[in-house]
């Protein structure tokens, strides 16, 4: 222990509780605060849940006929089960996008700094943020997954596909909130944030078998979605939803997802070292 | 056990260069701090007193762990900044600024939030978040969103916000710019309270002078990320030989030949004018007034008025930091002797 550390006053104002501790509380503070944020913008919150239904109803409308495409993979079954989990992941993917909007609102005021100068952890600051994206996303997902079975659609996964189906839009929410939040923290401007997360989102999106069998696409778009995270995410969904779900293209697109989530959450709280270097 | 009182807050040599190029491409690499030292003792209020671009607030950001110096070193309640931010961040309240309230909570949701992240139970957040609001005189508001709160109110509330965890330093960043002259009284009655009440040392930021000399128990002048000066207010205006003798001319006068005749009038220094506003200072204002109208008078230059002042915190800092100050306020001053 060095020296300044037996300066310390033998009274301070409260006692540290264990790490672990602080950052689960810190982060159900934190994400309790957006979560109250959200409640407060009606409007903001009613498109936020309507947005995935309107791409549900309208791709599902103008791609219906792609299933009868020679090859298409989706076999018997509807277009509107094929897409489902495409808009799930898709919603997630572009919702999350817009992650670092909100570090950068409390940039441009007080509120970055105040908290970077109290005792809350940088990990706990992530953490609320990508907890925030990934109970939205839960939502969305639940809300898709209605309406599709209202419109029709019938899962032979079950329960099963369903829950895989929400962990993984959760692992894309939290891959694309953290490369968000990590480019908010390094460019601290909205306008930049936004025209990178644009310029990084749709090519994920279209480059995945989200709304089209990839297999009727290019040889280098199937080699592309294959490194895609979007493509792994709904793949997975979608054999884990199907009627003869082969485990065997699940496991290793979660695993990868999973690695890819630990990673990117890692290096997006290691982006408040930058930011502060900078300050 | 009794130690030498330590510092409740010191830097030490503190440099700090942003690199070329962040904010503008092209730019020179600019110098905030320059080998900058400023010490507090413990419950006592220090000014940092400075034209913009001084240093004040890159010294605020690295005494409360928001940026790293080049190098130097810096404590806070006796814990080592650089090395130990950690614990630093629960000695120290931060009132940046910019507003630090969340503008889609209320100012009580503001306060709780803030107390709970310092550790406080839920209990005990409600406790101390009622008792601010109380003393800022907020209750009513508590239950309003603070975007919706007055320039006043909201600062208020930041100051609470900084004050929730009973922090043994406050840092107050420019505490009351931009609000009117009545919110800024009564903020400054609340901080002079806060000082004294709560045992707490204070590190203030200002370009008021008035605020510095109403209270600060030490002021430190900063230009260009050096300290130029430092003192108690007394001392600074002591430091000033004399009083200051300021001469109204009339319109019409010539301010060249009034400067030329002052500055051979015995016993007055520092002349300079600004338009037709001549200032000297004197080692007796009293005995130098008739001496400076017969001078005038005799070379011919009409008088509107001529006063007497003892120096003012205003003339510390033209003296110190004047470079800065003369080139906002007039650019043909013309000095002589």
């Amino acid at each position: 222990m060095s020296a300044t550390l037996a300066a310390r006053p033998a009274v301070s104002p409260a006692r540290p509780a264990a790490p672990v501790v602080q950052l689960a509380s810190h982060t159900a503070l934190l994400t309790g605060r957006s979560v109250r944020t959200l409640m407060r913008q009606p409007a903001y919150l009613a498109i936020s849940l309507v947005q995935p239904v309107i791409w549900l109803l309208l791709f599902g409308q103008l791609f219906k006929s792609v299933v009868q495409i020679p090859g298409f993979s989706s076999g018997a079954g509807d277009y509107l089960e094929f897409l489902t989990p495409g808009v799930v992941v898709m919603t997630a993917l572009f919702s999350s996008g817009w992650a670092g909007t909100v570090y950068i609102e409390d940039m441009s005021i007080g509120v970055m700094d105040r908290l970077l100068a109290s005792p809350v952890r940088r990990g706990a600051m992530m953490l609320a943020s990508l907890t925030y994206q990934a109970i939205t996303t839960v939502i969305q997902t639940l809300i898709v997954f209605a309406i599709a079975y209202a419109a029709g659609a019938r899962f032979a996964g079950g329960a099963v596909g369903i829950v895989v189906t929400v962990v993984c839009a959760v692992l894309i929410s939290t891959i694309i909130a953290s490369f968000s939040n990590a480019i908010a923290l390094l460019v601290r401007q909205q306008e930049a944030l936004i025209g990178i997360s644009q310029f990084i989102v749709l090519p994920l999106q279209f480059l995945s078998a989200a709304i089209m069998d990839t297999h009727l696409a290019p040889a280098w778009v199937r080699h592309v979605a294959r490194y895609n995270p979007v493509d792994w995410a709904v793949t997975a969904s979608r054999q884990a939803l199907s009627a003869d779900t082969s485990w065997g293209a699940v496991w290793p697109r979660l695993g990868w997802l999973v690695l890819l989530a630990a990673v990117l959450g890692w290096l997006a709280t290691r982006a408040f070292r930058s930011y502060q270097r900078s300050a | 056990m009794s130690r030498p009182p330590t510092a409740a807050l010191s830097a030490r040599d503190l440099v700090k260069t942003y690199p070329a190029g962040q904010s503008r491409r092209g730019a020179e690499p600019v110098c905030a701090l320059d080998g900058l030292s400023i010490e507090a003792e413990p419950g006592s209020v220090l000014a940092l007193l400075g034209p913009n671009g001084a240093g004040k607030s890159t010294t605020v950001k690295i005494l409360t762990t928001l940026s790293r110096p080049d190098s130097g070193s810096a404590v806070v309640g006796g814990v080592d900044v650089l090395r130990s931010p950690g614990a630093a961040r629960r000695v120290i309240g931060l009132v940046s600024q910019k507003s630090s309230a969340d503008p889609m909570g209320t100012g009580l949701e503001n306060l709780v939030l803030a107390a709970r992240i310092q550790g406080l139970s839920r209990t005990d957040a409600r406790a101390r978040a009622d008792q601010l609001l109380d003393r800022f005189g907020l209750t009513s508001a508590a239950g309003r969103l603070t975007k919706t709160y007055s320039g006043g109110m909201a600062r208020k509330l930041d100051v609470a916000i900084g004050l929730v965890h009973r922090p043994q330093v406050l840092f107050l960043d420019e505490p009351t710019t931009g609000l009117d002259p009545e919110a800024r009284s009564q903020l400054w009655a609340e901080i002079a309270h806060l000082a004294a009440d709560e045992q707490m040392t204070v590190l203030l930021t200002t370009h008021y002078l008035d605020e510095a000399d109403q209270l600060a128990d030490r002021l430190v002048i900063v230009d260009g990320g050096r300290v130029v000066v430092e003192g108690t207010p007394e001392q600074l205006k002591n430091e000033l030989r004399g009083d200051a003798v300021n001469v109204e001319l009339d319109p019409a006068a010539p301010a060249d030949v009034a400067v030329r005749v002052l500055a051979g009038v015995g016993g007055l220094q520092e002349v300079a004018a600004d338009g037709t506003r001549l200032r000297a200072r004197a080692d007796s204002g009293a005995r130098a007034v008739p001496a400076v109208l017969a001078a005038l008078d005799a070379a011919g230059v009409a008088v509107a008025s001529v006063t007497v002042a003892r120096p003012s915190l205003d003339d510390v800092y033209l003296r110190h930091a004047g470079r800065a100050y003369a080139a906002t306020t007039s650019a043909g001053t013309e000095v002589a002797a």
